[in-house]
């Protein structure tokens, strides 16, 4: 055995241990050290990508004695390891780019609680993403909760409490239907990893039993997880969270948590469920529709939106919705679209959440339009970092955005012909909406003013740590753009793994 | 239908106690209400858990008396998930439950509509 396959499951104890070990700790050591594992993990995860792509096959590594059917695994291959590579690089970014701000607003005795958090939340993430089990798979479902719940509420403010429990009660309502999902598919089946699970289905659909019974474990297990993450109809905690958390939570809630469980989404449908059983099944139309729905509405209540951090949370949801389109288009290429779509919006969202706290740190700490106006002045790499990551939104070509919406209209013409008209229609009004939007306030943060009476004294210098973050993310974001083909390459490399 | 619905008579009162569960979760405004809602239905996929593993005539999976054969008995593997389950909802019941005494220390109300209306009473002051 290669020394590299035991880096997922370094990466995923390393986490945890920093989090237990940080307990006692002072914020700033805890805050060192987070960051020092965060980065290790990255490097970890590009190694592990680095050797998955060379041979050119997934390997799995047992955890615990007991081997396949019974024993827990974990199993890497290139999409779960790019996926956590992309992770890890985007929360590294996101806690430097807030990491000033983190310390202004919470309360010093409880900032190394901030980074245990931290430390759960990506080990969870990993956990999610390489996990071979679907147990395990909830129990680390759960506790991604439960630390981004604690994100959110970091601040203790009476609207971030209030977002904390409208997040809590609608990811429970998820997770309660993907546990019963579960409990079903353990019955039917006898098996918790996904290659035995997915066998026993296999057979059962060759011998026509339990057919009623799959449908419902189906249905149960893509709705809860839709709920979790934040699908069209069950979206409405989302602008409160990401908008009354610090600026870090924000882009690692939107662009990392909520992507976590698609991920895990995708992982059923091609490995416990199977591809071709999900498709007969129809349920991917209803995450199309529901995805199209998403992508025109999010949009619309981003216009509608009065603050720049509501306008990007809005903005989420309709990115979700994108990411679910692509999901039901049903086909291998509107996957791989899926996917990028993914990382795009990771890289993207975190950089636009990180900027924006810039603007408004340079406006008075007011994030209503008005106060934003002449904001890229004020503090100009925030101002261009956000017109970086606006542009990437709307898809200008030779950043991410435009990657994934060449996939997404790419991927519409090989599909169902019910579904291509439809798609390119939706993408072409969703892109118009994203413009009006993200435009309009690019125009507003470049419109010069007469600096205003209440950020006259006020002094902005970017601290270096954020300043690196912010150059790094658009970096990403134009490595994402530039580079896609050989990324792309690697998600279908990844996705033929997971088949 | 009528013998196979009484021969699984655990698992419909466990789906019908998971949507109970479920509608008070989504639609009670109470928030100790809401918190006796998520467990009950994380007790109901318990139950059909435990149900499920569940093989007449056999004992807990407890080696006693240096029984090792595997017919004597039930399946542990479900009882394990039970146990790992209910861990799970112990730790969120606990977060929801001091998340509702922040909100009562701040708004002395359990009603989230209410809690809603005070919170926009105190930032319009």
């Amino acid at each position: 055995m290669n020394f590299v396959q035991n880096f997922p499951c370094f990466s995923i104890v390393l986490c945890m241990a920093a989090g237990i070990i940080s307990t006692p700790m002072k914020g700033k050591t805890a805050k060192y050290m987070t960051l020092t594992v965060v980065s290790l993990v990255a490097v970890m995860s590009i190694a592990t990508l680095s050797y998955v792509a060379a041979t050119g096959e997934s390997f799995v590594y047992v955890m615990g004695r007991y081997p396949a059917p019974w024993g827990n695994e974990i199993r890497a291959g290139v999409l779960e390891a790019l996926l956590a590579t992309v992770f890890a690089l985007v929360m590294l970014f996101s806690l430097l780019g807030g990491m000033e701000h983190l310390f202004r607003v919470v309360d010093p005795g409880k900032i190394n609680l901030y980074f245990i958090l931290v430390d759960l939340l990506l080990s969870s993430l990993l956990a999610i993403i390489y996990t071979n089990d679907l147990f395990t798979g909830y129990v680390f479902v759960e506790i991604n909760t439960i630390a981004a719940c604690g994100l959110i509420m970091i601040r203790g403010s009476g609207r971030s409490l209030l977002a904390a429990t409208r997040y809590m009660v609608m990811s429970l309502i998820g997770s309660g239907l993907f546990l019963i999902s579960l409990a079903m598919l353990y019955d039917i089946t006898g098996h918790l990893l996904m290659e035995n699970v997915h066998t026993a289905i296999v057979h059962l659909v060759d011998t026509r039993e339990y057919l009623v019974p799959l449908l419902v474990i189906i249905s149960l297990s893509t709705v809860g997880l839709a709920i979790k993450s934040g699908l069209y109809p069950f979206h409405s905690w989302m602008p409160d969270a990401y908008g009354y958390a610090p600026a870090s939570s924000s882009a690692i809630l939107s662009g990392l948590v909520s992507k976590s469980y698609i991920v895990l989404l995708i992982k059923i449908f091609y490995r416990v469920i199977g591809f071709d059983i999900i498709v007969r099944s129809k349920i991917v139309n209803v995450l199309f529709v529901f995805g199209l729905i998403g992508m025109i509405m999010g949009s619309v209540s981003a216009i509608m939106a009065k603050d720049i951090y509501k306008m990007i949370a809005y903005s989420s949801i309709a990115q979700i919705g994108y990411v679910y389109m692509g999901i039901g288009l049903a086909t291998r290429e509107g996957m791989t679209a899926a996917v990028f779509h993914i990382l795009t919006h990771a890289v993207t969202k975190s950089l636009l959440f990180v900027s924006a706290k810039g603007l408004t740190d340079a406006s008075g700490n007011q994030k209503a339009y008005p106060a934003l106006q002449g904001a890229a002045f004020r503090n100009p790499l925030a101002g261009a970092a956000f017109l970086v990551g606006s542009l990437s939104m709307v898809g200008i070509p030779m950043l991410a955005g435009f990657i994934s919406k060449l996939l997404f209209a790419t991927a519409a013409l090989g599909a169902d012909p019910k579904k291509t008209l439809v798609t390119l229609i939706v993408l072409a009004v969703s892109t118009v909406l994203n413009a009006v939007y993200f435009l309009h306030t690019v125009i507003r943060i470049y419109t010069p003013v007469n600096i205003p009476e209440n950020v006259k004294g006020i002094h902005i210098h970017v601290k270096a740590g954020a300043a690196a973050a912010l150059v790094a993310l658009i970096l990403l974001n134009f490595v994402l753009g530039l580079l896609s083909q050989p990324i792309t390459d690697l998600i279908h490399a990844g996705i033929d793994m997971f088949a | 239908m009528g013998p196979n619905l009484w021969m699984n008579i655990e698992e419909i009162a466990a789906v019908i106690l998971f949507g109970v569960g479920f509608t008070t979760l989504l639609l009670h405004k109470n928030m100790i209400k809401k918190i006796i809602g998520l467990n009950i239905m994380d007790t109901a996929v318990y139950l059909f858990l435990a149900a499920m593993g569940y093989v007449d005539g056999r004992i807990a999976p407890i080696v006693e008396n240096g029984v090792t054969d595997a017919e004597v008995y039930i399946n542990p593997i479900p009882s394990g998930l039970v146990l790992t389950g209910i861990v799970v909802s112990v730790s969120v019941t606990a977060l929801m439950l001091s998340l509702t005494v922040c909100l009562f220390r701040k708004y002395h109300s359990l009603d989230l509509d209410e809690i809603l209306i005070r919170m926009q009473k105190e930032e319009l002051r």
